[in-house]
């Protein structure tokens, strides 16, 4: 498991590195630039120069003209990492197991045969939170406001981020040497929404459990077996089950097997990317109680992703709500499933459908959908469906707020 | 048939399976295919004048080489005239293979309704879906029923642009109106599905539109000819809850204005608080209990549908643990004789080793397929 994301990190730096061909303004400038630069020259030279004298300053000329678009392209091309330093670092406070800061990370979109970079993906566009020790954060959001690529990128699966901090117990993962990396990994740990396409199908459930743990040798060989059937007992699966392979188990039993996989590794923060979206109602509870089990047993931390609010307020002790890249909202569940502020959780909130027939629910529905990423609203990116947006909205982005202690929002309409 | 308990067969048994089911399908493929049927044939009567739609003891099988899968096995339940019926229940409890069954959009040949009948309400005949032939279902699918699925793209064409596919339905069923007609009512169809560009969209391929705007396209072609029965199923399981709210909103807004009937599929308790007005809770290919929403949410009776409530976090409800249904669902091929519920049921009493409980009315409205419920009606 640790090998599988290590390699598919791998995978995505080298493509990082590849994509950074061209940024392609500043290229195009300086080839606008040069023809106007060489007309000059042969103006200048005219009476004077020999016709031998003029090629060799031309050709000088046209090696200038090389390099300096070679800068130019050089330039463009650490641009093009697009690394933001426009954020004060934070102070680590030990109470925090991860601190988040500014946090962002943009995808390239690629475009004809030589993969120009013609504009960027803004997934996670300045996330900033806090999660303390042994609690649950839930992160909810609608689908494609980059939840997922926020966990990602938390736990460095998703190649370099763009700009921000990610410290996990005071430590920035990004300055990690790959052998510090891979000691990390077995501390953070992922469970995928997915538990058919995230097990491989050629191994015993026992090998995909156990796998990672004897390439760390987390535990002495001989007490290896007995380590492995203790973690499956504890996530609800049977000894024999060790033999079996992936496609005999039932769905809530494979979530199992996720689970015990990540938890072999003894890891101490967990990202739950949409653990139970895929299950039935009756099998999702069973799942939520045995994370709250674990968590409890084991002194988990866990990201909790999910758009299933009312699971999220089961679970978290805090909750985050992203629109478009952007945290818009964080405080503890009480605070925020009580006082709601920003108006997207608003609206949010009062489209929960309510299994009570007799509730009327006071509903905002929003208009429109939801803008696309990679070409976001400018000012507040909630404008366009806001029913509060002024003109300040439209074009300065609002800063986050703390409202009441820990209780944080990005919107104009609480900038005071 | 004999099953050894590990569901494996051999592969002679699961031909000889293969031969018997092939007799059959043979038979009802048959009469289904028959053609030009006095319309006579397929009529029948209803109960109650005022129900849209009557399903009685359905029985749709798969005849699969792993043996028959009784996917539904003896319902019953109506759905009024300008009423929301929901039925919910977990995957592969029968809900889709219900709805296809209204349809006749099995997939056949393994797929037959065996037994029971279907009384769809046409204004002023009554078909029964249930024996009709090819040839006459086509004439009243998209016409007084049809149907909304959870992907909208398994219904789109991808090539085809989407005012031609909406004009395609109203041509079909009303054949010789001129084009720029169809044209027009396409536009104010589209327009009416909340779709603010209807000109525009008029003139798109489906993968150009996000997936609450094909819902919405999908919307418009199943309210084109004014049905009297709409079957959404799993309608915006697909969608994001904002979106969500927005399509559930429509639905019920065009309901009204065509004063037609849904039946609304979901495994989402909160949405079927929200929309219905009956409720139908469907377990292993049975309906264990049926009311009004009320009912159904204020006085769960069988132990499932108590289960389900108490298995689902509800905003607002601070609780420590949920509560979580032990076991799993038996297996569809060789179900128990028993009450199917009885080996997951924590409720359960002497007397629920005997054959599999029938339909107790609790109340005029409220039914239960449960031995607790024994006493109280020979009580009332
Ligand atoms: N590897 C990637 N390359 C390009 N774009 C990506 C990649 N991963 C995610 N995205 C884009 O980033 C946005 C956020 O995606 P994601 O984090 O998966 O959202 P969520 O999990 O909230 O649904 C989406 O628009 C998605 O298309
Ligand atoms: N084409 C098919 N062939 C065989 N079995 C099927 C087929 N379609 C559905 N079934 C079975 O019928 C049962 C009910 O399925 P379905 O109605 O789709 O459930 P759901 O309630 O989730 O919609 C399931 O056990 C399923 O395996
Ligand atoms: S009949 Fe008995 S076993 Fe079945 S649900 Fe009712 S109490 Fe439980
Ligand atoms: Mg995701
Ligand atoms: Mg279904």
């Amino acid at each position: 498991m640790a090998d599988e994301i290590k390699n598919a990190a791998e995978e995505e730096e080298t493509t990082v590195a590849t994509e950074t061909a061209v940024a392609d303004p500043v290229a195009e400038e300086s080839v606008q630039e040069a023809p106007a630069a060489a007309a000059e020259t042969p103006a200048q030279g005219e009476v004077v120069m020999s016709e031998e004298e003029r090629k060799a300053a031309e050709k000088a000329e046209k090696q200038r003209q090389k390099e300096e678009l070679k800068r130019l392209k050089e330039e463009a091309r650490a641009k093009a990492l697009y690394v933001d330093k426009s954020y004060d670092p934070v102070e680590y406070d030990p109470q925090y197991i991860l601190m988040v800061n500014n946090l962002k990370k943009y995808f390239p979109i690629k475009d004809g045969v030589f993969a120009r970079t013609v504009g960027y993906v803004r997934a996670v566009d300045g996330v900033t939170f806090n999660l303390k020790r042994g609690t649950t954060m839930g992160l909810v959001g609608e689908s494609g406001c980059g939840k997922t690529t926020t966990g990602r990128v938390i736990l460095r699966l998703s190649g370099e981020k763009t700009a921000g901090q990610v410290l996990f117990n005071g430590e920035e993962v990004y300055d990690k040497t790959p052998a510090e990396m891979r000691a990390l990994r077995t501390k953070m740990q992922i469970v995928f929404q997915d538990p058919f396409s995230s097990l491989s199908p050629r191994l015993p459930v026992g090998e995909i459990i156990g796998e990672a743990v004897r390439e760390h040798k987390l535990v002495p060989k001989e007490e290896y077996n007995d380590y492995i059937d203790d973690i499956m007992d504890k996530c609800g699966l049977q000894p024999f089950h060790k033999y079996r392979y992936p496609h005999e188990f039932s769905g809530g039993q494979r979530q199992r097997i996720c689970i015990a996989r990540a938890l072999a590794l003894n890891p101490e923060f967990v990202v739950c990317d949409e653990p139970v979206s895929a299950l039935d109602v009756s099998i999702q509870a069973q799942i939520i109680n045995l994370l709250k089990e674990l968590q409890e047993h084991f002194k988990l931390t866990y990201l909790f992703i999910s758009h299933d609010l009312s699971v999220v307020e089961h679970i978290s002790d805090s909750v985050g709500v992203m629109y478009l890249g952007n945290l818009v909202e964080y405080g503890t569940t009480e605070e925020i499933f009580s006082n709601p502020l920003h108006p997207y959780t608003k609206a949010l909130f009062s489209a929960i459908p309510v299994p009570d027939p007799t509730v009327k629910m006071n509903r905002i529905i929003l208009e429109g959908s939801i803008p696309s990423p990679a070409n976001p609203p400018e000012g507040c990116k909630f404008h366009t469906r806001c029913p509060y947006a002024t003109e300040e909205c439209k074009h300065v982005a609002p800063c986050q707020r703390e409202i009441e202690p820990g209780h944080y929002v990005v919107c104009h309409l609480y900038n005071k | 048939m004999a099953h050894k308990d590990n569901g494996y067969l051999s592969a002679k048994e699961s031909r000889r399976i293969s031969r018997e089911n092939k007799k059959v399908t043979d038979k009802l493929e048959k009469q289904y295919r028959r053609k030009n049927v006095p319309e006579d044939e397929f009529l029948t009567k209803l109960d109650n004048p005022d129900n849209a739609l009557e399903v009685r003891d359905l029985h749709t099988y798969f005849f699969t080489d792993m043996g028959v899968v009784k996917s539904v096995d003896g319902i019953s339940f109506d759905v009024p005239i300008g009423k929301t019926v929901g039925i919910v229940g977990e995957s592969g409890c029968g809900k889709s293979v219900t709805s296809l069954s209204i349809m006749q959009l099995l997939q056949r040949p393994q797929g037959q309704i065996v037994s029971g009948e279907i009384r769809l309400n046409t204004g002023d005949k009554v078909y029964d879906i249930a024996k009709i032939n090819a040839q006459t279902v086509q004439k009243l699918r998209g016409r007084y029923m049809s149907m909304i699925f959870q992907e909208p793209m398994t219904s789109l064409n991808p090539v085809f642009r989407i005012g031609d596919q909406v004009d395609e339905v109203l041509q079909l069923h009303f054949p010789g109106v001129p084009l720029d007609q169809i044209k027009a009512r396409t536009i104010e169809l589209l327009n009416m599905a909340g779709i603010a560009n209807a000109e525009g969209v008029y003139r798109m391929f489906p993968h150009e539109l996000s997936g609450g705007m094909r819902q919405r396209v999908m919307i418009a072609i199943a309210l084109a000819c004014s049905p009297r029965l709409i079957i959404a199923d799993e309608p915006t399981t697909a969608l994001d809850v904002t979106i969500q709210a927005q399509i559930l909103d429509l639905l019920r807004n065009l309901k009204d204005k065509i004063n037609s009937s849904i039946m609304l599929i979901t495994h989402d308790l909160g949405v079927i608080a929200e929309m219905a007005d009956y409720v139908v809770v469907m377990y292993s290919g049975r309906i264990v209990e049926q009311g009004t929403a009320e009912e159904i949410f204020a006085h769960p009776a069988h132990p499932y549908t108590i289960g389900l409530m108490a298995s689902k976090p509800v905003v607002g409800k601070k609780i420590d643990k949920l509560y979580s249904i032990p076991g799993k669902v038996p297996n569809p091929v060789n179900m128990p004789d028993y009450c199917y519920f009885r080996d997951r049921c924590e409720m359960k009493l002497d007397r629920c080793n005997g054959e599999y409980p029938c339909e107790i009315n609790i109340s005029p409205t409220h039914k239960v397929s449960c031995y607790r419920f024994y006493d109280k009606k020979e009580g009332e």
